[in-house]
């Protein structure tokens, strides 16, 4: 396999295998959207590319797992879109280095997303979209139950509760009633982080502690929508009329319009506290290249071309088809799409408020704080003692990454 | 064969390639129809085992071919991992719950369906369907439209028929509902298998047991169960145990496909065997802890075996 791949790269012959360039084959690797059009619309992109044969595939089911497993071998992607690199992955030297090819064009950037991207200096991804989520509201329902679209945890709380009926829950915050979705969300809106900017454990206070109570509180007051047939990423339950508020993602917004039409508005995390702040969280999955491709240099020239150079395909694949916002400042601020109603809200939320899970915040981090989180919220366990717990975690997990 | 037979054999083929074929080239056939199941057997079993423990003593984040020797560090943190402990605590439980209920249940069934003058072949194979069901398309009805936690969901619906509120069946922890939801898919998926063997099992016993209990004025019912059925389904009784803990050991399917999301796994009713999947084969990627835990549990999986099988004085001759 190996020899015949660089003889076809020797030759610059077409290997046959689809797509329409010359020159060495490349595989690259998506995993699967939802929206209709995507891979079409990929599979287009890579065809027009003439210095490589780019071959597509479109991996349903579990990619992480999967790219995880095929980055292990030798017959991996050469190019693929990744929710990272996370950091075990850079350290481990699975993903190249694109800082030249990043570099020109750097601070066009959206820098929050670019941020966890970045490891000593170096760029090890291309950020394709920005994803955010939001707190999607019915307003009927609140007109009707008297209550403003809340702007603190607190509000948030009570008007759950109002808001909660025999056949209505207030809130939906995912099935697991938000251990999942809500990561470091509720921390931000009280003024902390996951991971400060000293690189130390960002939420080792006492505020962090209060608002996992509130969270807490909604689980207790029954306001949540819990056991619902989709989770928190799919409208159906807000659209349905389970739930008068959904917490959930920026691509349920073209669904949402399309079944509520003006009955609904997004508010971002409301804040919490003195120190609080509304909090969106953003993120960007992000194009790799493969460390153990046989043609580095022809898959970083790829994705350069396709990820930095080609804005048109670029602004196509952020909002032909479903709907995120363009990674690249100067895209988003072009996209029609994204100029008014609850849209255009989205945007400035996600520009003004948005964070992202730090590079520091290692898998391991993510499972013990989640677990810390469902704990609280589920079974009331004390959230400061179960914090505490987590931030030794957190503290070692900093120790060993560091360490490399 | 003959004596002479042998004899001529050994003096016309003593090189040593005939040697290695043997008697009527028994070797090569041997090897020619055992040989491809030991290579993959050793290729897909024993390699990665091995591999797994070479694994254990590492280091190994995102690799499987580690440099970072740590001896038995991964071992030490497994063993002081809370969420490891309890999830060994949540399989014990489990399984002290699941192998009694299933044992009971699929001997019920069974001493039923063989009380039954017509039709028997009929609840034979109603209660045995379920059987070839898979884990996962089970698991998706019981949580999507079974134990669903909105109103339109069966059980809700049935119970708000009595004016009671909607449960929210697999999120609840306090009353902790998602044990019914996973025990009784559970049972309804292998309660008929273990119902065949139990039917299997009574009809070897002879009438002439009962007959002579009932001259001896043994009265039908319980005394005749405790003290001639029962004893007598000693053999199926140690079979279906054993099987059941095994089963239990490798309880995965329905856990993962009714309690995970997209976001991972919730720390309640957590199965070893999912802990260790989300810390090796997740994003985490940390195979060598992974590979620590499963040696562990493979050590307490043998020892469990071992105990059993003398409990029950399993491989003894039957008396």
């Amino acid at each position: 396999m190996a020899l015949a791949g660089a003889l076809a790269a020797a030759c610059g012959s077409n290997t046959g295998r689809g797509g329409g360039g010359s020159g060495p084959a490349l595989s690259q690797w998506y995993h699967q959207y939802g929206e209709p059009g995507t891979q079409q619309a990929v599979k287009r992109y890579a065809a027009a590319y003439k210095k490589a044969d780019v071959t597509v595939q479109w991996r349903p089911g579990d990619y992480d797992r999967q790219t995880a497993a095929a980055l292990l071998t030798d017959s991996g992607p050469d190019v693929f879109e990744v929710n990272g690199p996370l950091l075990d992955q850079i350290q481990g030297g699975q993903v190249a280095d694109l800082t030249d090819v990043v570099a020109p064009v750097r601070s066009d950037f959206n820098q929050a997303v670019l941020a966890p991207k970045i490891w000593q200096d170096k760029i090890w991804g291309i950020p394709q979209t920005v994803d955010t989520q939001l707190l999607y509201y019915r307003k009927s329902l609140l007109k009707d139950a008297g209550v403003q679209p809340p702007q603190t945890v607190d509000a948030l709380v009570d008007a759950a509760k109002k808001l909660t009926t025999s056949k209505v829950k207030g809130l939906f915050l995912g099935n697991d009633g938000g251990v999942g979705v809500l990561g470091g969300t509720p921390l931000f809106a009280a003024g902390l982080s996951l991971i400060g900017e000293d690189g130390k454990v960002g939420f080792d206070d006492p505020a962090a502690a209060r608002v996992l109570a509130k969270i807490r509180q909604l689980y207790a007051d029954k306001s949540l929508l819990l056991g619902a047939p989709t989770d928190w990423s799919d409208p159906a339950a807000f659209v349905q009329g389970l739930t008068a508020m959904q917490w959930s993602g920026l691509w349920a917004l073209p669904q949402i319009k399309k079944a509520l039409g003006d009955d609904f508005g997004v508010l971002p995390f409301p804040k919490d506290g003195t120190g609080g702040r509304p909090s969106v969280p953003v993120g960007a999955y992000a194009s790799a290249v493969s460390a153990r491709s046989r043609h580095k240099a022809a898959a970083t020239a790829f994705a350069k071309w396709l990820w930095v150079d080609r804005t048109d395909f670029q602004q196509d694949f952020a909002l032909s088809y479903g709907f995120h916002i363009p990674a690249r400042l100067s895209l988003a601020k072009q996209a029609g799409q994204l100029q008014d109603g609850a849209a255009a809200d989205a945007v400035r939320f996600a520009t003004e408020h948005g964070y992202a899970e730090p590079l520091l915040w290692t898998t391991a981090d993510r499972n013990a704080y989640q677990d810390a989180l469902s704990r609280i919220i589920k079974d009331g366990a004390n959230p400061e003692s179960e914090l505490k717990a987590v931030v030794r975690k957190v503290d070692a997990e900093l120790q060993r990454v560091k360490k490399k | 064969m003959t004596k002479s037979d042998h004899q001529m054999r050994d003096d016309t083929a003593a090189t040593l390639p005939a040697r290695l074929l043997g008697p009527q080239r028994r070797n090569l056939w041997f090897w020619v129809f055992v040989g491809p199941f030991a290579i993959g057997l050793a290729l897909f079993t024993y390699v990665p085992l091995l591999w797994s423990v070479y694994l254990s003593f590492f280091n190994a984040h995102n690799t499987v071919n580690p440099t970072d020797f740590v001896g038995l560090g991964n071992y030490t943190a497994m063993l002081s991992d809370d969420a490891f402990l309890s999830s060994l605590g949540t399989f014990l439980l489990f399984t002290a719950f699941i192998v009694p209920a299933t044992y009971a249940l699929s001997l019920s069934l069974a001493l039923m369906v063989n009380r039954l003058r017509f039709a028997q072949a009929f609840f034979r194979s109603v209660f045995f369907l379920p059987t070839a069901c898979s884990y996962v398309v089970a698991s998706l009805i019981w949580k999507l439209s079974i134990f669903n936690g909105v109103r339109f969901g069966l059980a809700n619906t049935v119970l708000g028929w009595f004016g009671v509120d909607q449960t929210a069946w697999l999120s609840t922890t306090s009353p902790p509902w998602y044990w019914l939801v996973i025990v009784t898919v559970r049972l309804w998926l292998q309660a008929g298998f273990y119902m065949i063997l139990f039917l299997a099992g009574l009809q070897r016993i002879s009438p002439q047991l009962y007959e002579a209990a009932a001259m001896d004025g043994a009265r039908p019912g319980w005394q005749v169960f405790r003290h001639i059925t029962f004893p007598q389904l000693r053999a199926t009784s140690v079979a279906v145990v054993l099987l059941l803990v095994i089963n239990a050991f490798q309880a995965f399917d329905e856990f993962y496909n009714l309690l995970s999301d997209a976001r991972g796994y919730p720390p309640y009713a957590r199965p070893p065997l999912v802990y260790l999947y989300y810390t090796a084969l997740g994003r985490d990627q940390n195979l060598g802890l992974g590979s620590a835990g499963a040696v562990i549990l493979a050590l307490i999986i043998a020892m469990a075996t071992v105990v059993q099988a003398r409990w029950f004085g399993l491989g003894r001759k039957e008396d």
